[in-house]
Order: structure tokens, then C-alpha cells, then sequence
């Protein structure tokens, strides 16, 4: 019995595509843009084929409002470094200054939603601006604290509604413009974050997650760059918040439930960090599951936590990264 | 009076809570999410045995309680985190997913509404320094003043508790000294879920066994240890202290409402100002900034 060990080598058609030469066939690209139209036209056919089940259809806006916030913590734990484990913030957030502009002072919908992103995302910035010297498990800590922290002072001081909520929030008019809002925010997120942290910025970003120590000798703002992660990442969460806030046609406390925190950390785990699809793909898995599990109640939690620590545990890496190698590279076996 | 004597009571509880938190963190560096979830559990497995096999003594069913949670601690350091050893974000997932599933598997499982409820120990109330304080109360006092002496001791004086204080103050060192690491974690571990289980065979017969007081006990745990210096166990005392005292304040001065934000707020306040902890040591500084 000799020893043998697998051996990985990029494909040809892999290696091909890298260059100039990736324009020079049909199959080049094929290879290069096949996964991209699969993500963009099976997510812009969905609403259309699940037009056949109509459940399912209401499924799709919540499913892609996790996918944002997935988005978004991917983009701030494997770029940035910074773990957040209060997503919750940032939808309590959107949601709740969106109410605030539709209900209190009449901005029509697709205006408050935008206006809440951004308003949203500079008030998530500003709560977690003290929190950016901290690391590793002491910004996770905190931020952990921020959404629970958030709904003590609205239920303590009945303000916003107080544990009822905002209601009579209008909603987005007809259900296609409900489905390919957020749909085409999702896919505009995930290639405009993919552009994002390949430009010169995302570099810096990188370096602040590796080491921090080297971008300050090189001049720049440690602090200020993950300002601008930050509120790159909760514009990208607040407007999920106000999304979902404008689906429901109501802001309540349970915008900062834990939900919003643990399914995109979930779904970053089982798709794959730091691939920014990958999350995208890890949503689409279990948010769809969590819906199937319904008639358990909350045994689904136990289910999906029982999921989340195999994946933490035998494959680290993820599904996307898995897919990814598969595609890109073949194995063989050779001798040692 | 008033004001004191309930400061000192609610400290010496919150010190209760996060003994174990802190304790597993200073050791095995491991920040134990699942700990709210092994104090609900520890409560559920002595109701259980009390309600459902007659006949058993309390105290034997607080035994076995105890000694099954410091099981399932180690269990969990030996089974899940010794694969992930020291990766922190994966540690604190798998962690907070475990103490989620048992959490909620419980909920599932039965564990609603207002129905179980430990008995005290010993019924009834003295009246003291004008105040009605029942006994309960009282036997928490002491056991708990009684548990921080003996862990003392046994940090101090035996042989494996000098070596969990190895192992906490210089990994490396300790292990050439030929003590292993990754047991003394599994102990730590299983210490910790025991001093968890502990504090709600203590704790839960004030109140009911509802899911909700293991995230509670989890937040302020955290709290504890984060304003006192995460791995610092004179900080725990004294931070559960400060904390103790401030929520009496508020809950004096304006309503109970407040008593989590206080709490919130002062982890926040902490890590802004000071973010290594009122005790956390240099070292720990680097880490966390």
C-alpha cells in the first residue's frame, strides 16, 4: 500500500480566464459570468416561478432582507475584523426611523426608506463609534449589548410606541415592487460590497483586520476607516430594518430581536466567510428551512444551532469556498 | 438600611452569577456563552427529579443536578471548543449556539410560563435591622460568602488548583511544567458549569425557572466580568458589588425597568473608559484595544 495524498491543481480554463484571454472564447465565458447569471437570474426569476406557490412568495422579501444583513456582517468580520453580534441594532434602527419619517411626519415610503438608511446608519455609527478601539470578543460583546440595550430604554420609557410599536407604516404598493426592491438591493449590495472591498479602500480595510499596527505606521486612520466600514455595513442593515419594518407596515421592539442577529452569523458560517456570496447562499438555505420548521416552533432554533456548530466544527470553511475550489480546481490522487 | 442591606443581597447574587463565567474565562480563555443555559438547566434537572421521582431528598437532587451540568461542561469543552481552540469569534458562536439550542430546547420542551418554582430551603422570614428578609436570602449570604473562601482556598491550596492558576497566568510556562492544557480547561469548565448550576439551586427558588432568566443571568454575568476585568476574580467580587448597589439605586430612586440598563450601560461606560476592566491587567489591555 503505497501513500498517496490528494493533490489540488487549478483547471486550465481557470487559469485561462485570469487574463486578457478570458474574452477569447465562448466557453471563457461561459466559465467566468455562469455562476454570476445563475445568482442574477435565479433571483430575478423567483418571484416569477414561485407565482405557483404563493406562500412561498411572501418568503422571498424576508429571505432577502436576512441576506443584506448577512451581507453585512460578512463584510465587517472578514474585512474588518470587527465581529458584530447585534445585527438586531441596525434593523431596530432602520426600522424605527423609517416609522418615524412615514408615520410621524408623512415621507412617502420609497423616500423614508432610503432617508432611514442613511440617517440610520450615521446614528448606528455614532452609538458604535466609542465601541471601534475595542476587539475580538469585547466589540462582539458590546454590540451584542446594543440591541438588548435599545429595547430596555424603549420599553422603559414607553417612547416610540413603547411595547406596541408604531403602526399604520405604509407599505411598498403592489407585490412585485415589494419583491424586486429587495431583491435588486440585494444583488446591487453584494457586487457594489464585491467592487467595494477589491477597490484601494477595501485593502485598508483588510489591513486593519490583519494588522491594525501597520496601517497607523503607514499614516492612516485606523479609527476612521472602520467609520466608514461601520457605516458602509449598517446602511446596508438599516435598510433591511426599514424594509422589514415597511413589509410588516409596523415598528416594534421585535425589530431588535435576536433573530436578525444569529440567522446572517448562521448563514455567514454555513456559506462561507469573507466570500460575501457566500452568505447570500447561506440564507437562502435557511431562512427557506426556518419556514419549513415552523410547525416546530422554536425546536428550530435548536435545529438551526445544531447546524451552526457541525459547520463551526467539521467544515470551517463553508459551502461557498467548498463550491468554489470544486469548480475552480480538480483533484487527483499521486503518489508521495 | 434598606438600601444596604438589599445591595448587599442583589451583589452577592450577581457575584453568584458570573463566578462561573469568569472563572472558565480566566482559565481556559474560553468565553462561555452557554452558562445562562447551564443555570436554567441545573434549575430544570432538580425540578425534575424533586416532582418527578418521589422520594428523592432535595439536597441529593441538587446533587446530582450539579454534578450532571459540570458533566455537561466539560462535554461541551471536550466534545465542540477543543476543535476550535483559539479561535475567539468561532469560540463565542459555537458557545452562545449551545447555550441557544439547550435555551430553547427547553422551551420547547415544557419549560413556559410561571409553574416551576424550586422550594426555599428553609421557609419563612426574620425580621432584621427593621427589615423582613426571608431566609433563603440569608443561606444565599452565607453560601455565597462561603463559596468565595472556599474557592480561594482551593486555588491557593491544592494541587489541580494551582494548576488552573498556571494555566491562566502563563499557558506556555505551565505546560512545561508538565501540566496539560486542555484538561485543566475540560476542569475549569466543568467547574464553571457547577458553580453555574450552583448559583440557580441557590438563586431559583426566589423565583420561578423560566427560560428567560438564563439570558438574563448570561447578560449580567457578562457585565459582571467585563466591568471587573474579564479573568479577574477580586475584580468579579468588587464589580458585582458596584453593580449590586447601583441597580438597588435605581430600582430605589425610579422603577425596576432600568435595572438591565444599568447594567448595559455600565459594560458600555466600562469599556469606553477603562477598557481592560477596573482590575484587568495590562496585558489585557493590548488584547482587547
Amino acid at each position: 500500500m503505497e501513500a498517496m495524498r490528494k493533490e489540488r491543481i487549478d483547471r486550465g480554463l481557470k487559469v485561462r480566464t485570469e487574463g486578457i484571454y478570458a474574452i477569447s472564447g465562448v466557453r471563457e465565458i461561459l466559465y467566468l459570468l455562469g455562476p454570476r447569471l445563475l445568482l442574477i437570474v435565479g433571483l430575478m426569476a423567483l418571484p416569477l416561478v414561485l407565482e405557483l406557490a404563493p406562500y412561498w412568495k411572501r418568503v422571498i422579501n424576508i429571505m432577502c432582507a436576512y441576506a443584506l444583513l448577512a451581507i453585512s456582517f460578512d463584510f465587517l468580520a472578514n474585512y474588518v475584523g470587527l465581529v458584530c453580534l447585534g445585527g438586531a441594532f441596525f434593523t431596530g434602527v432602520g426600522g424605527y426611523f423609517s416609522a418615524i419619517y412615514n408615520v410621524y411626519f408623512g415621507i412617502p415610503v420609497y423616500l423614508a426608506m432610503p432617508l432611514a438608511a442613511i440617517t440610520g446608519a450615521a446614528f448606528c455609527t455614532l452609538c458604535l463609534l466609542p465601541c471601534l478601539p475595542l476587539r475580538g470578543v469585547y466589540f462582539a460583546i458590546v454590540t451584542l449589548m446594543y440591541p438588548l440595550l435599545f429595547t430596555r430604554i424603549i420599553e422603559a420609557l414607553n417612547i416610540l410606541g413603547g411595547t406596541n410599536g408604531i403602526t399604520g407604516l405604509d407599505n411598498l404598493p403592489g407585490s412585485y415592487t415589494e419583491h424586486y426592491v429587495i431583491i435588486l438591493m440585494v444583488l446591487a449590495s453584494l457586487f457594489g460590497m464585491r467592487r467595494f472591498v477589491n477597490e484601494d479602500i477595501g485593502l485598508v480595510l483588510r489591513g486593519v483586520k490583519d494588522n491594525d499596527q501597520s496601517v497607523r505606521a503607514s499614516g492612516i486612520s485606523v479609527t476612521r476607516m472602520k467609520i466608514i466600514a461601520v457605516f458602509v455595513a449598517s446602511l446596508i442593515g438599516c435598510f433591511a430594518g426599514a424594509y422589514i419594518a415597511h413589509l410588516y407596515m409596523w415598528a416594534g421592539i421585535s425589530l431588535f430581536a435576536m433573530d436578525f442577529s444569529i440567522i446572517p452569523i448562521a448563514s455567514t458560517v454555513i456559506g462561507g466567510g469573507g466570500t460575501l456570496v457566500g452568505p447570500v447562499i447561506g440564507t437562502f438555505i435557511l431562512v427557506p428551512l426556518s419556514e419549513f420548521l415552523r410547525f416546530f416552533g422554536t425546536f428550530r432554533i435548536v435545529i438551526y444551532c445544531a447546524v451552526l456548530v457541525g459547520f463551526i466544527m467539521f467544515k470551517s470553511e463553508g459551502l461557498m469556498i467548498y463550491f468554489q475550489r470544486k469548480y475552480h480546481q480538480f483533484e487527483r490522487w499521486v503518489k508521495v | 438600611m434598606e438600601i444596604l442591606v438589599y445591595g448587599i443581597i442583589n451583589s452577592i447574587i450577581l457575584s453568584l452569577m458570573s463566578l462561573g463565567f469568569s472563572l472558565v474565562y480566566s482559565i481556559a480563555r474560553v468565553p462561555n456563552f452557554a452558562h445562562g443555559a447551564l443555570y436554567i438547566t441545573t434549575g430544570y434537572m432538580v425540578w425534575l427529579m424533586v416532582n418527578k421521582l418521589q422520594g428523592l431528598p432535595y439536597i441529593l437532587a441538587i446533587i446530582f443536578a450539579i454534578g450532571a451540568t459540570a458533566i455537561i461542561g466539560a462535554l461541551i469543552y471536550r466534545c465542540v471548543l477543543i476543535r476550535i481552540r483559539g479561535m475567539e469569534i468561532s469560540e463565542i458562536i459555537a458557545t452562545y449556539a449551545i447555550g441557544l439550542a439547550i435555551l430553547e430546547g427547553l422551551r420547547w420542551g415544557g419549560l413556559r410560563g410561571m409553574t416551576f418554582s424550586l422550594p426555599p430551603f428553609y421557609p419563612g422570614a426574620v425580621s432584621m435591622f427593621g427589615l423582613l428578609i426571608d431566609y433563603q436570602r440569608l443561606i444565599i449570604v452565607g453560601t455565597g460568602i462561603l463559596t468565595f473562601i472556599l474557592l480561594y482556598l482551593f486555588t491557593r491550596y491544592t494541587k489541580i488548583g494551582l494548576a488552573l492558576r498556571g494555566i491562566a497566568q502563563d499557558e506556555r510556562a505551565a505546560m512545561m511544567l508538565g501540566i496539560n492544557s486542555d484538561m485543566t480547561a475540560v476542569i475549569s469548565l466543568a467547574i464553571g458549569s457547577a458553580l453555574a448550576g450552583f448559583a440557580a439551586v441557590l438563586l431559583l427558588p426566589l423565583g420561578n425557572i423560566v427560560v428567560e432568566a438564563g439570558y438574563n443571568v448570561l447578560i449580567f454575568a457578562i457585565a459582571v466580568c467585563v466591568i471587573g476585568g474579564l479573568g479577574s476574580w477580586g475584580g468579579t467580587i468588587v464589580a458585582s458589588f458596584i453593580i449590586g448597589f447601583a441597580q438597588i439605586l435605581t430600582e430605589a430612586l425610579g422603577s425596576s425597568h432600568y435595572q438591565m440598563v444599568v447594567a448595559l450601560l455600565a459594560i458600555i461606560l466600562t469599556l469606553l473608559i477603562k477598557p481592560s476592566g477596573l482590575f484587568g491587567k495590562q496585558k489585557e489591555l493590548e488584547e482587547r484595544v
